[in-house]
């Protein structure tokens, strides 16, 4: 690497002599800031930018080395124009890669667009920050887990930038420790842990001077190579949120043994740059949270949450060492108003596209937005560029599939955590698809069901077993019938005998009288109806076992019908001939006897026929 | 029930609404449902209460830890289940399996019963069909549940074909709460089992329905069922043997009839045939004597029948006597003379260990120590019985007396069913689960016919108290003549005694639902993986220290790396680690699990070179020192020092006792204090405290302060050590260099 850095500055001077002065541009101050603190190297600069020539200028250009450019995640332009501290307007300017000719090799350029051009003596300040990750090198490469864990970071002391810089300077801000050594070279100042290169005043374009840093940086290098964010919409209110991490210790590598003892009781000594847990902010109102891995549940894990947010403290199944890796997935759900909006007939998720964790580099960020099934009309808004396409994810009763919006961003760091917007059209009918296709399914289940029951499967009609199979149904319908009609009789005995109750009521003798009339004719339609039924069991070689029961009951039913009819004419007579209750009473206690008993027999017959 | 369902649909009683007159009447005739209907829906809604709690009752672990996959066994099911719905049954059946058995492999397709893997696959399938996009090891966790409310289901079956519906109810009842089943059936426990007590059950009901019926439906349908079972489970030779000798009994005490011989060698003929499409199974119907008691008794059924047949055409008795004798003496000596010549040519072969040790339990402990050493394969505890059994233990004697009372076909089979398996749960902890359907479905008879019984006596009484209110304008006299029929007046105390006893039984039956569900949720539910603990302040300390290990090989050595642990922790390490391991618990090759006991029980140096020989990267062992979890390596070691000095006479047992004492602590053996397993165990152990009040390097598993805490390695190095130490993994050094 820092061989590397070594022959690009070779190539830069001698790239210096032929360069060609770009523009008219001077970059009158420059002001750099670099902060070292987290694995995350962010550069800010303020550039005031001059233009000394007469064409109107609307475009300044960024240059940044290769080796550094590829690290580069993120890059923002603002402009700083803002009256005193107030920059109320810090839009932020567009910024595009550029090819400009004769320019030396082994740079890559970018271009601002200012917002309106700089005339002739005109000048425009500009913030730019500058995010690169995997910047810091550890070095040694290798350490044990005694050893703290030390990084190089280089850099120019000097801006690298096409124009002529009039007056420059540069801050690195390292974290509250060790520093190994740096590289002195005229006006370093160090204050604490800052480090302060400059003012240099009046360099030409392109000057270059390495500078080296190394020191020691025990935070954690939490590397994902790969997250996978996968955001499902359900228009039954919820979205769900699930996240699969692929994390390694991007740090010095682990050698030796790892002693858990040494770990466990000498904290800071024994794996001061491990990373021991990972903390993850949800959104707020996030429910359902899960944290677990391929082989099942983490238990390590903590969650706090108020109105602003959700905090999910985990910790990995083991710490993580350099070089070592882990994998494990988080899920949890959120309320679908928060995030779902509508806005000209089509609905769209508003959703951040970073990791919820902080200081952490991704690799390959995946978001993946399946929206709910039947959703047309698909459009995508990032604030940023990304890799987009469309896949089909097949989920619970889904028949044609859910849409899935791919969105592929490497090297993401928090500076991507923005918000994008997803829109789509989606009726609200086709919410009620799937209950409906489960109802139905056991509607079909049921009537199948009762298909198979009223189905006749029978394979050969007319074996013997079925056919007797089929006369037995039939007796078994007729004897139903048959004790449709007892159980009929019954009941009009029971009302005879309430309508007795209701004469030593009311003493209404005609009313009584009426009834009996009534009710002597049901019966006799009644026995009317029980003579084919009978002459079919007669008939009937299956039903010869039951016949001798069925015709006793019948027997008895009518030897208790007269009996009741005896009694009631007798109660009736003698309230007519206004003889006194108890003399009734004795009147028919021998026929109230025999009732009970009769009646007893014929429950007792129904009971037995009922068992067949 | 279909017929009574059918019934039920020609409900007459909107007849009786149409002629009647009252409309309150009407509408209680038309919700009252005839007694015979309300039996239907009762008997229904049971079977269906029961199909719901055999389910839920084993859903504790999942509820109060995660879904997941318990133990050692069903990590490599799961495995295998993965490998099949990924790749494919053509694959599956032809995978060989190269992270195992370092370097010999293994290869998966013969080597196991493809039962369950397939069952959970189809499962699965279907339900991805229907399109429900379940994760396969949802369906893997939930199969044993599933499959014990099937056997709930077939246990009522089973009941009612050898007593009555009752009884029924009362087996499918019990079986779904019996802690003897749940013991293999709780989610998580994704084992052959699971699915072959099913398998058994059920092959066992189509068998008795079809002796019953003497249908060649049935008997074929037994015969798939045994197919099933051969492809679920090794246990199917419990079926082989124990038809046979039930055909047997049965033609002893003379009840040969031709439903027996439909039901017996169509069974057994079409069964044999189909088992042998098993690969692991093959031709070992015809030719391992651990089957050759169906075969033998196929052919006497053939010689039965022939006599039979002769006796019908010999009208004189002294003719069929000779001839009797004759065709007997022959038909033995040319079984006999087959089976000698088999078993000398080598065609048939012997008896396996485990065969053995089933009927002579005292043969594992002598020679085959790989066996012994399993802890499911001891002995039955009288604690065990009472634990998995509770009331059934003495309703299963109850039972049998009233099996005896009634004797049938059918309860002749169950009686025999569970007298042996009775005999063989006593012989091995684990096959408890084989008697437990057997004792279930007895004690179902014993209390089903009890308590009929009492509520007869009960509600006899009962119907004459009815008779009496409802005469009560009638003398006294007329109703003794009524009552005279139902009651014996001369036993006053028998109704009181009958609600006495049915009030016992229903504290016996409670108690013995209270007592299951306990059983389960504080002995059976635990995954095994995950250890728990009480807190010092009451709260629940987990243990994933298994699941740590795993993960971290996983994910932080080489793909190809080498793994070397006891045997145990073989299956999970190939399913959770995803490395490659010397032993597994699949213990196919005695002389390799010697080979690694060796190592363990051998000096550094000397496991060494043991270990470059089998290329071994990591080494893993177990600990529980630190935690006090006692089934650690330190406990299991003699048996490895046993299996290790069963191949290799290097190795002597003696060496690491002391006195005949196995000690960990300052008075251990010097082969002990230095031997590889006490040097990985106890490395830098002698450095920590555990205990308050104890010094450091106290042995919480043991209890005693070790031996040796100045502990030096030189040829591995810590590579890993789990946050409780249970897990420690070594790396094996490369040789040095030599200059």
């Amino acid at each position: 690497m820092k061989m590397g850095v070594r022959l690009d500055v070779l190539v830069f001077t001698i790239a210096l002599l032929s360069v060609p002065v770009l523009s008219d541009l001077i970059l009158s101050k420059v002001d750099r800031r670099i902060d070292l603190t987290s694995q995350i190297a962010r550069t800010t600069s303020t550039l005031k930018v001059e233009n000394a020539g007469n064409d109107l200028v609307s475009e300044v250009l960024l240059t940044i080395p290769d080796n550094q450019a590829k690290n580069l995640a993120y890059l923002m332009a603002t402009s700083n124009e803002g009256k005193g501290k107030v920059k109320a307007s810090a839009v932020s300017l567009p910024v595009e890669v550029v090819h400009p000719k004769g320019m030396p090799p082994a740079l890559t350029f970018y271009s601002v667009s200012l917002p309106k051009g700089l005339g002739k003596g005109e000048t425009f300040t500009l913030d730019v920050l500058a995010v690169f990750t995997h910047a810091l090198q550890p070095f040694p490469e290798e350490i044990t887990q005694a050893n703290i864990q030390l990084v190089v970071f280089s850099d120019t002391a000097h801006f690298l930038s096409p124009y002529t810089v009039k007056v420059q300077s540069l801050i690195v801000k390292l974290p509250e420790a060790r520093i190994e050594s740096y590289t002195r070279i005229e006006n370093t100042k160090i204050h604490g842990s800052e480090i302060k290169y400059g003012p240099y005043e009046n360099l030409p374009p392109f000057s270059y001077s390495p500078i080296g840093v190394h020191f020691e940086a025990n935070q954690p290098f939490v590397v994902a190579q790969e997250l996978v964010r996968e955001i499902e919409i359900s228009h039954w209110g919820n979205v769900q949120v699930t996240e699969h991490y692929n994390l390694v210790h991007g740090g010095a590598r682990s050698k030796g043994e790892f002693s858990r003892l040494d770990y466990q009781s000498r904290r800071y000594v024994g794996g001061a740059s491990a990373v021991r847990s990972l903390v993850a902010k949800l959104p707020p109102r996030a429910h359902s949270v899960y944290y677990r891995d391929e082989i099942g549940n983490i238990s390590t894990s903590n969650l706090w949450s108020d109105s602003k947010k959700t905090e999910l403290e985990i910790e990995p199944r083991y710490p993580m060492f350099g070089g070592w890796r882990t994998a494990f997935t988080i899920g949890y759900g959120l309320p679908l108003q928060d995030f779902l909006f509508q806005a000209e007939g089509r609905r769209y998720l508003d959703f951040s596209f970073g990791c919820p964790m902080n200081e952490v580099v991704i690799d390959t960020l995946i978001v993946k937005v399946v929206l709910p099934e039947g959703s047309t009309d698909i459009s995508v808004s990032v604030p940023f560029p990304v890799k987009q396409w469309q896949e089909t994810k097949f989920s619970h009763l889904d028949v044609i599939g859910r849409p899935v919006i791919v969105l592929e961003k490497t090297n993401a760091v928090p500076e991507h955590n923005q918000h994008f917007q997803v829109y789509y059209k989606f009726s609200n009918l086709s919410m009620i698809r799937e209950p409906l296709m489960l109802i139905s399914g056991f509607f079909l289940l049921f009537v199948a069901g009762i298909v198979y029951m009223h189905a006749d499967l029978a394979i050969s009609k007319s074996s013997p077993s079925y056919l007797a199979k089929l006369q037995w149904d039939e007796v078994l319908a007729v004897i139903q019938q048959f004790q449709n009609n007892i159980n009929q009789c019954l009941t009009i005995h029971d009302k005879l005998e309430a309508s007795l109750r209701d004469l030593s009521r009311t003493g209404d003798v005609q009313a009584c009288k009426a009834a009996r009339k009534a009710f002597d004719g049901l019966l006799k339609d009644l026995s009317k109806d029980l003579k084919p039924l009978l002459a079919f069991l007669q008939s009937s070689p299956q039903a010869s076992q039951i016949l001798p029961k069925v015709e006793e009951l019948v027997v008895k039913e009518k030897d208790l019908q007269e009996k009741l009819m005896a009694k009631h004419s007798m109660v009736v007579d003698g309230y007519e001939k206004k003889s006194g209750g108890r003399e009734i009473e004795n009147r028919i206690a021998l026929q109230q006897q025999k009732i009970t008993a009769l009646r007893q027999e014929v429950d007792d017959l129904l009971e037995f026929i009922d068992e067949i | 029930m279909v017929g009574a369902g059918a019934k039920k649909t020609t409900n007459g009683s909107p007849e009786v609404v149409k002629s009647g007159s009252g409309s309150s009447t009407m509408l209680k005739l038309k919700l009252k449902l005839k007694t015979k209907q309300q039996e239907l829906l009762l008997r229904v809604s049971i079977l269906c209460l029961v199909y719901v709690l055999a389910f839920i009752t084993r859903l504790f672990s999942v509820l109060r830890y995660e879904s997941m996959i318990h133990e050692f066994d069903p990590y490599f099911n799961y495995r295998t289940t993965l490998y099949l719905t990924e790749k494919g049954f053509y694959e599956f059946w032809n995978w060989f399996d190269s992270d195992s058995w370092y370097p010999l492999g293994r290869i998966i397709g013969g080597t196991l019963y493809p039962g369950l893997m397939v069952t959970a696959a189809i499962i699965y399938w279907l339900l991805r069909l229907l399109s429900f996009a379940v994760h396969i090891r949802e369906v893997c966790v939930l199969t044993a549940p599933f499959f014990a409310s099937n056997t709930t289901i077939v246990a009522y079956f089973f009941g009612k074909e050898i007593w009555d519906s009752g009884a029924g109810l009362v087996a499918a009842a019990l079986i779904a709460i019996c802690p003897g089943y749940i013991s293999r059936s709780v989610a998580g426990s994704y084992d052959n089992e699971g699915v072959a007590i099913f398998a058994l059950l059920f092959t066992f009901y189509l068998f008795v329905k079809a002796v019953n019926t003497g249908s060649l439906a049935w008997a074929l349908a037994s015969a798939f069922g045994y197919f099933y079972m051969v492809s679920a489970w090794g246990g199917y030779v419990f079926i082989i043997n124990l038809i046979p000798l039930y055909v047997l009994v049965l033609l002893v005490t003379g009840r040969y009839s031709m439903r027996l011989y439909v039901a017996y060698n169509s069974m057994y003929v079409v069964g044999m045939l189909l088992a042998m499409q098993i690969r692991f199974v093959g031709f070992q119907h015809v030719q391992s004597g651990e089957h050759m008691a169906a075969m033998g008794v196929f052919f006497l059924m053939q010689v039965f029948y022939l006599l039979d047949w002769v006796k019908y055409l010999l009208s004189d008795t002294k003719l069929f006597q000779a001839f009797l004798r004759i065709t007997v003496t022959t038909a033995l000596a040319v079984g006999a003379i087959a089976l000698g010549l088999g078993t000398a040519s080598g065609y048939i072969s012997p008896w396996t260990g485990r065969f053995y040790s089933l009927l002579d339990p005292t043969y594992a402990k002598d020679h085959i120590p790989i066996i012994a050493s399993v802890s499911e394969h001891q002995p039955t505890a009288w604690s065990s019985f009472m634990f998995d059994f509770h009331i059934l233990l003495f309703l299963f004697p109850a039972g049998l007396y009233f099996c005896f009372k009634r004797l049938s076909d059918a309860t002749i089979f169950i009686v025999m069913y569970g007298l042996t398996s009775m005999y063989f749960a006593g012989v091995m902890v684990r096959l408890i689960l084989v008697a437990t359907p057997a004792v279930c479905l007895i004690s179902a008879i014993a209390v089903s016919a009890t308590i009929k019984n009492l509520t007869l006596v009960a509600r006899a009484k009962n119907n004459n108290k009815v008779a009496h209110s409802g005469s009560l304008k009638g003398s006294t006299s007329s109703s003794k003549a009524s009552s005279k029929a139902s009651l014996d007046q001369s036993q006053p105390f028998q109704r009181n005694g009958a609600i006495a006893l049915l009030l016992g039984a229903f504290y016996l039956l409670s108690k013995y639902a209270t007592h299951c569900t306990w059983v389960t949720s504080e002995a059976y539910s635990s995954p095994s993986i995950v250890l728990a603990a009480r807190g010092a302040h009451g709260n629940r300390v987990i243990f994933d220290d298994y699941r740590e290990a795993y993960f971290w090989l996983r994910q932080n050595t080489p793909p190809d790396a080498k793994v070397m642990s006891w045997w145990d922790y073989g299956y999970q390490i190939t399913a959770m680690g995803n490395r490659t391991v010397i032993v597994d618990n699949n213990t196919w090759n005695n002389t390799h699990i010697a080979t690694v006991g060796r190592a363990m029980s051998s000096y550094e140096d000397e496991a060494y070179e043991i270990m470059r020989s089998l290329d071994v990267d990591y080494v893993l062992v177990v600990f529980g020192g630190v935690t006090g979890y006692s089934s650690d390596d330190i406990n299991k070691f003699l048996w490895m020092v046993r299996i290790g000095g069963g191949v290799f006479p290097i190795i002597k047992e003696p060496d690491y006792l002391v006195n005949g004492e196995y000690r960990v602590d300052k008075g251990a053996a010097p082969k002990m204090l230095n031997c590889l397993m006490y040097k990985l165990s106890y490395y830098r152990f002698g450095e920590l405290t555990t205990e308050y009040g104890k010094p450091p390097g106290y042995d919480r598993a043991r209890g005693v302060e070790i031996g040796n805490k100045d502990i030096k390695l030189e040829y591995l190095e810590e590579a890993f050590t789990t946050s409780n130490w249970i897990v420690r993994i070594y790396k094996v050094k490369p040789p040095n260099n030599r200059w």
